[in-house]
């Protein structure tokens, strides 16, 4: 066995230097081979996302989307006929904080399908918030005739058995997608 | 050949979950899942196999007052591969981890095999020793995930095993669920230990 280096202070700075510096080499090269995947999976993620809550489509979501107070809007149509918006909304009123939603609705502004992208949830309780068994209720209405809140604050909504906030933020999130698309509507027309 | 009982020791001997008890924090944090106990033993695995096999090659280079910091610098540099390669390839999976694949670098089992075991033996050893642990790690996690998946979610790897309508034991998903699950696996692997004197 060779001998160990001893721990002067030039053996040491040298030592470090070069394990970092060949570190380094390394991670550069899996950053450049990664860099492409990531932002190809952001966008496949994106694209996954909006197709879960519309109708078929054929243009690129990613591609004619609005942005405006961390709402993004996706404006879609198949063979330049409007299908519809897709809208990512959040709020932040959710048991675990915050809770992210993609809501699809009608050029007509009724819900087509909702979806939860990302939350914080007790699992087992607030977790039903993704089941269908919660979201199927939304499907079709218009928010403007259903009252998106909670029976118990009166609204229209049958909340989760023992998740009435984490129900209460999904009503809000999408309240919130509805108003946003209503105050872009008017400025904007699908191309 | 004798180099094949450094392969076998973490597997159940030296377990690191069971006996060594290292690496709870991610043990009890991830296990919700086992998916994500699988996805979590395997990126540990890699580096650990990686850093120990680093760290062998290296050890002669490596003044002993700061070795800590040359080994650290190693094993972040696996682990910022390991996140960069999960982020890029398995979304999902990167996703249900969360925070816990960057802190794989203070996962105390990686740190621990460089400094007792890789530093002081070979390049051959050392990376079984690394793939030993990192498997006895990944079984360890992925029952875990399997238990409370199965009795709080009433499916594992997402297969569903129960009817639909069974009422979960909710609380093993949940935190609690995690130590009272850890603590009967470790009561009845101390027991198999002691009856087959191993």
């Amino acid at each position: 066995m060779a001998k160990k280096l001893e721990s002067t202070l030039k053996n040491m700075i040298l030592s470090l230097v070069f394990i970092s510096m060949g570190m380094s080499a390394a991670l550069a090269f899996v950053y450049m081979k990664t860099k492409g995947p990531i932002e190809a999976a952001a966008r496949q993620k994106e694209t996954n996302a909006v197709e879960q809550v519309m109708p078929e489509f054929d243009n690129d979501p990613a591609s004619s989307k609005n942005e405006k107070d961390g709402i993004v809007i996706y404006r879609l149509s198949k063979e330049n006929v409007p299908v519809g918006y897709a809208v990512k909304s959040y709020t932040d009123k959710g048991f675990g904080g915050h809770v992210e939603i993609m809501a699809g609705f009608l050029p007509d502004g009724s819900i087509y399908k909702v979806t939860v992208l990302d939350h914080k949830e007790t699992p087992g309780l607030g977790t039903k918030m993704t089941d269908l068994k919660f979201s199927r209720q939304f499907l079709g209405k218009n928010p403007d005739s259903f009252k998106l809140l909670v029976k118990k604050d009166g609204g229209q909504v049958d909340a989760i058995t023992a998740a009435t906030i984490s129900s209460r933020a999904y009503c809000d999130a999408l309240q919130r997608a509805s108003d946003q698309l209503k105050t872009i509507r008017d400025t904007i027309s699908i191309k | 050949m004798g180099n094949l009982r450094f392969f076998t020791n973490g597997l159940l001997k030296e377990n690191p979950t069971f006996v060594m008890v290292l690496g709870t924090c991610p043990t009890l944090a991830i296990t919700t899942a086992a998916a994500n106990g699988l996805g979590m033993g395997t990126a540990t695995t890699f580096v650990l196999v990686f850093s120990n096999l680093f760290i062998a090659l290296l050890k002669n280079y490596i003044p002993d007052k700061v070795r800590i910091a040359a080994f650290i610098v190693v094993i972040a540099t696996f682990v910022t591969i390991v996140d960069l390669v999960m982020k890029a390839y398995t979304p999902d999976l990167y996703k249900a981890l969360g925070i816990f694949i960057p802190l794989i670098v203070v996962n105390c089992i990686i740190l621990g095999r460089a400094e007792a075991f890789a530093q002081k033996n070979e390049v051959l050893p050392s990376v079984l020793d690394g793939l030993g642990m990192g498997l006895g790690f990944t079984l360890a996690i992925t029952l875990i995930g399997s238990i409370r998946e199965l009795l709080g979610n009433g499916s594992i790897f997402n297969i569903r095993l129960m009817n639909e309508n069974a009422s979960n034991i909710l609380i093993f998903v949940l935190p609690p669920g995690a130590f009272v699950t850890y603590g009967f696996l470790i009561a009845i692997m101390n027991r198999i230990k002691l009856k087959f004197n191993i």
